[in-house]
C-alpha cells in the first residue's frame, strides 16, 4: 500500500492552510533559535531538533479537539508548540530557568502542560507508548471520548513494550493513535539495519489493529490520515497505527556528527519533500496568499521566537529550595 | 500392603489445608489419576488425584476438617485382597480442628494457627483507642478488605494485575472483589508486567488511582523503569503538575523453595528512590491500616508484602475506617537492653529473638518500621539513646541493605550512645538455594538475632 497523499485538490480553506504554514514555521523558526541558543552554552544536555518533522503534529493535530491527549518522546518540542503551549515557557525550560513549563527542573525532554493535555516529554524510548495507553484507558474508565495520540520513532518502534501496549490496547478497545514518527534513523542506525519488517504498521495486524502508512511531509495527508485514526478511536472501535514517513535534516541530538547518511540525502530531502515549502507553493499557486501576506507571517513568527529566546534568557533560575520541591505531592495532581 | 494418603502440599508455602470434599468413599476402588477429593490451600481449592491403585479402606479425616497439617494420614488404600477390617486404628490421630466452628473462618483458622505465629500479645502503641473491639484476621483477608473498603470508598481506584479477577488473585488476596466490583474495576492482564505497569502508570496521569498487583515483586523488574523513571520522577520533572497517585503491590522476599529467582527481597531497592513511598507490613492490621493510606496517597507507592505471612492472623482492629498514617514505627515490645529494628516478615524473627532473650534476663525493645519510605528515624534513635545498643533484622541481602542505612543514621545522630557498634542480621550474601537445608541457612534466623544481641550486650 503506497503512503497515503493528500486529495490532488484538497478541500482546505485558505485560512486554514495558513494556519498550518505558520505552525510548521513557529516550529521550525523555534528549533533554529533552540539551536543557536545551544551553541551559544545556554542550552545544556541533551537537545533533539523537530526540523523537518513539522508536518506530523501541525497535520494531526488538525485532526484532535479540545480534550485530547497526547504524550511522545524526547524529541518534543515540536508537539508541545502545535498543541498551543506557550513558546516562552518552552524555551525557558531549554535554558533551564524559573519560567520554564517545568520551572527548569526537566529540561528539553522532560516538559508537561496539564492545561494543554500533554504528558510529556520522555526520556526513555518507548516508555511513553504504554503510558499513552494508560491515558487513553482513563478516558475510556471515565466513559468519555477523548483520543490520546501516542508518539514514538521507528526507534523505539523495535522496542517489547510497544508491542506490549498494542496486544492490551486492542484487548481492551483504547482510544489510542499511535503515531509512528519513522524518519528513518533510529540515532545513527538505519531502519534499514534494525529491521528486515518491510514496514511497521503492519505489525499491529499481529494484534488486529488496523493502521496504514502516510506520507508525513504533506501536511494535508497527515491530517486525513488522522482524522480517520481519531474517527476509528472516538467510534470505541479501539486504537489505529499511523506509520508517518518523515524525515529529520538535523543530526539525532545536538552532537551527532550525522555520518550515518550523506549530506546530498539530506540536501535532496530539502529541495524536493520540505514540508513548509509545499504549503508555501500550494497558497501562492492556488493565490491564496501573496508574498506579502507570507512575510507578515514570516515577521510575527521571527517576533515570538526572539521574544522567547529573550524570555528565557532573561528569566531567573530556579530559587534554590525548588531543588527540594515537587518530590512528594501532599495532594492529587490532577483530579479523576 | 495398606498405604496411608497423606494430606498433601500443594502449595510452596501450605502448611495446612481444609479437606473440603471426599470424592470417594469407603469401599471405592481408585487408580492412579482419579480424584480423590477437594482440598482449600491457602491459595485454591485444589483436586487431589491417587498415585497409586487400590480400594479406599477408610477415611480418616472427614470432609469439611481444617487445618489439616500437611503429611497428615487422611485414608488408607487397600492392596488387592485386602479387607477393612484388617486395619488397625492408626497410631496417629488426625490433628484436624473439627469442622464445628467453621462458620466462624477467621477466628478457628486463627485458632489452629496461634501455636505457630507467636504474634506476641504484647502491644505497647496501638494505633486504636482503648475499648476497640479486635477480631482475628488473616493478612490475606486484612489486604483485601483495606482495598475493598477504599474501592467503595472511591470509583477511581481499580485492581489490575495477572489473576487477580476470574481466577480470585494468585494468592487469594483479591477473592471476591471480581463479583463485588465488576471486571471495569478488577482487571485481568496478560503476562506483560513491563507493559501493565505502564498502562497503569498512565492511567494515575490520567487522573485515576491504580492498584498494580505485581504476582510476585520479583517479576516486578521487567516493569522497573516504568515504576522508578515514570511514575516516581514525573511529579519533579513536570514541576508539580502531574504524577502517579497509584499502588504497586505483591507479595516479595522469599517464599518457601521457589529457588533464587523468585525470593528476592527489595526493601534496600525501592527504598532508595525519591518520588516513592515504601511499605513493608508486618501484621494484619497494619497490612489493612497500611494499604488504605497507600491508596489514599497521591505518589506512588511500593507495598511490599509476604507470601508466608499471608496466613498467619493477628487482632485486627473492628472500626469503620481504619487507616495508618505513613513514617510511623510500632514499638511491639518495651524493653531496655538493646534495640532490634525489624520490618516486614523480619518481625517473626525479631519477636521470637526477643521472647528467647527474655528468658536469659535480656530486656529487648522491638520495633517495626512498616514504612521504610518515609522512615521512622526518630524512634529509632529515641530508643537507641535509651537502650544504646541496636541490631537490625532484615532478610534482603548485607550489601546496601536497609540495616546499613539505619546504622549511618544512628552513627551520626546518636553515636555517642552507642556501647557497641550496630550489628545488620541480614540474608546471606548468596542467590536463594533451593535445597531445603541450604534455603534455611541463607534466610536470616533467629538464633542469629540472638548472637548479634549477645554480641552487643557483651552477654
Amino acid at each position: 500500500m503506497a503512503p497515503r497523499k493528500s486529495t490532488k485538490k484538497p478541500n482546505v480553506s485558505a485560512d486554514e492552510l495558513k494556519a498550518y504554514y505558520r505552525d510548521m514555521l513557529l516550529i521550525r523558526r523555534f528549533e533554529e533559535k533552540a539551536g543557536q541558543l545551544y551553541g551559544m552554552g545556554l542550552i545544556g544536555g541533551f537537545c533533539h531538533l523537530y526540523i523537518g518533522q513539522e508536518a506530523v503534529v501541525v497535520g494531526l493535530e488538525a485532526a484532535a479537539e479540545e480534550g485530547d491527549k497526547r504524550i511522545t518522546s524526547y524529541r518534543d518540542h515540536g508537539h508541545m508548540l502545535a498543541c498551543g503551549m506557550d513558546p516562552n515557557g518552552v524555551m525557558a525550560e531549554l535554558t533551564g530557568r524559573e519560567g520554564g513549563y517545568s520551572k527548569g527542573k526537566g529540561g528539553s525532554m522532560h516538559m508537561f502542560s496539564k492545561e494543554k493535555h500533554f504528558y510529556g516529554g520522555h526520556g526513555i524510548v518507548a516508555a511513553q507508548v504504554p503510558l499513552g495507553a494508560g491515558l487513553a484507558f482513563s478516558d475510556k474508565y471515565k466513559g468519555n471520548d477523548r483520543v490520546t495520540f501516542t508518539y514514538f520513532g521507528d526507534g523505539a518502534a523495535n522496542q517489547g513494550q510497544v508491542y506490549e501496549s498494542y496486544n492490551m490496547a486492542e484487548l481492551w478497545m483504547l482510544p489510542v493513535v499511535f503515531v509512528i514518527e519513522n524518519n528513518q534513523y533510529a540515532m545513527g542506525t538505519s531502519t534499514k539495519r534494525s529491521t528486515m519488517s518491510p514496514s511497521y504498521w503492519e505489525r499491529g495486524a499481529a494484534y488486529g489493529i488496523p493502521g496504514e502508512e502516510v506520507d508525513g511531509m504533506d501536511v494535508l495527508a497527515v491530517k486525513e490520515a488522522g482524522q480517520k485514526a481519531v474517527a476509528h478511536c472516538r467510534a470505541g472501535k479501539g486504537p489505529y497505527i499511523l506509520e508517518i514517513k518523515t524525515y529529520r535534516y538535523r543530526g539525532h541530538s545536538m552532537s551527532d556528527p550525522a555520518k550515518y547518511r550523506t549530506r546530498e540525502e539530506v540536501q535532496k530531502m530539502r529541495d524536493e519533500r520540505d514540508p513548509i515549502e509545499q504549503v508555501r507553493s500550494l497558497l501562492l499557486t492556488g493565490k491564496h496568499a501573496s508574498e506579502d501576506d507570507l512575510k507578515a507571517i514570516d515577521k510575527e513568527i521571527k517576533d515570538i521566537v526572539n521574544e522567547s529566546a529573550e524570555f528565557a534568557k532573561t528569566s531567573p533560575e530556579p530559587a534554590l529550595d525548588e531543588l527540594w520541591t515537587d518530590i512528594y505531592a501532599t495532594e492529587f495532581p490532577q483530579e479523576a | 500392603m495398606a498405604t496411608e494418603i497423606l494430606m498433601p502440599a500443594l502449595s510452596p508455602t501450605m502448611e495446612e489445608g481444609t479437606l473440603a470434599k471426599w470424592l470417594v468413599k469407603e469401599g471405592d476402588t481408585v487408580s492412579s489419576g482419579d480424584i480423590m477429593a477437594e482440598i482449600e490451600t491457602d491459595k485454591a481449592t485444589m483436586e487431589f488425584e491417587a498415585v497409586d491403585e487400590g480400594t479406599i479402606g477408610k477415611i480418616l479425616v472427614a470432609e469439611g476438617s481444617e487445618g489439616v497439617k500437611v503429611n497428615t494420614a487422611i485414608a488408607i488404600l487397600l492392596d488387592e485382597g485386602e479387607s477393612a477390617d484388617d486395619i488397625a486404628t492408626p497410631a496417629a490421630a488426625p490433628e484436624a480442628a473439627p469442622a464445628a466452628d467453621a462458620g466462624n473462618e477467621a477466628a478457628s483458622s486463627g485458632g489452629s494457627e496461634a501455636p505457630a505465629l507467636a504474634a506476641p500479645q504484647t502491644d505497647t502503641s496501638p494505633d486504636w483507642p482503648e475499648g476497640t473491639t479486635l477480631k482475628q484476621q488473616t493478612v490475606r483477608e486484612a489486604l483485601r478488605d483495606g482495598m475493598a473498603e477504599e474501592m467503595r470508598r472511591d470509583d477511581s481506584v481499580f485492581l489490575m494485575g495477572e489473576e487477580v479477577a476470574e481466577y480470585q488473585g494468585a494468592y487469594k488476596i483479591s477473592q471476591g472483589m471480581l463479583d463485588e466490583f465488576g471486571a471495569k474495576r478488577v482487571i485481568d492482564t496478560p503476562i506483560t508486567e513491563h507493559g501493565f505497569a505502564g498502562i497503569a502508570t498512565g492511567a494515575a496521569f490520567g487522573g485515576l488511582r491504580p492498584i498494580v498487583e505485581f504476582m510476585t515483586f520479583n517479576f516486578a523488574m521487567q516493569a522497573i523503569d516504568q515504576i522508578i523513571n515514570s511514575a516516581a520522577k514525573t511529579l519533579y520533572m513536570s514541576g508539580g503538575q502531574m504524577g502517579a497517585p497509584m499502588v504497586f503491590r505483591g507479595p516479595n522476599g522469599a517464599a518457601a523453595r521457589v529457588g533464587a529467582q523468585h525470593s528476592q527481597d527489595y526493601a534496600a531497592w525501592y527504598m532508595q528512590i525519591p518520588g516513592l513511598k515504601v511499605a513493608m507490613p508486618y501484621s494484619a492490621s497494619d497490612y489493612k491500616g497500611l494499604m488504605k493510606t497507600a491508596i489514599r496517597d497521591p505518589n506512588p507507592v511500593i507495598f511490599l508484602e509476604n507470601e508466608i505471612l499471608y496466613g498467619r492472623s493477628f487482632d485486627v482492629p473492628e472500626l469503620d475506617d481504619y487507616a495508618v498514617p505513613f513514617g510511623k514505627a510500632r514499638i511491639w515490645r518495651e524493653g531496655t537492653d538493646v534495640t532490634i529494628v525489624s520490618f516486614g516478615i523480619g518481625m517473626t524473627y525479631a519477636l521470637e529473638a526477643a521472647d528467647k532473650l527474655a528468658e536469659d534476663g535480656i530486656s529487648a525493645e522491638v520495633i517495626d518500621l512498616r514504612t521504610l519510605r518515609p522512615m521512622d528515624t526518630g524512634s529509632i534513635l529515641k530508643s537507641v539513646m535509651k537502650t544504646n545498643r541496636c541490631v537490625t533484622v532484615e532478610e534482603g541481602w548485607p550489601q546496601g541493605s536497609v540495616g546499613n542505612y539505619i546504622t549511618s543514621v544512628i552513627m551520626q545522630e546518636a553515636f555517642d550512645y552507642l556501647d557497641a557498634p550496630v550489628i545488620n542480621c541480614t540474608g546471606k550474601d548468596v542467590p536463594m538455594p533451593y535445597a531445603a537445608n541450604l534455603e534455611k541457612l541463607a534466610l536470616v534466623t533467629t538464633e542469629e538475632v540472638i548472637a548479634a544481641v549477645k554480641k552487643v550486650t557483651y552477654s
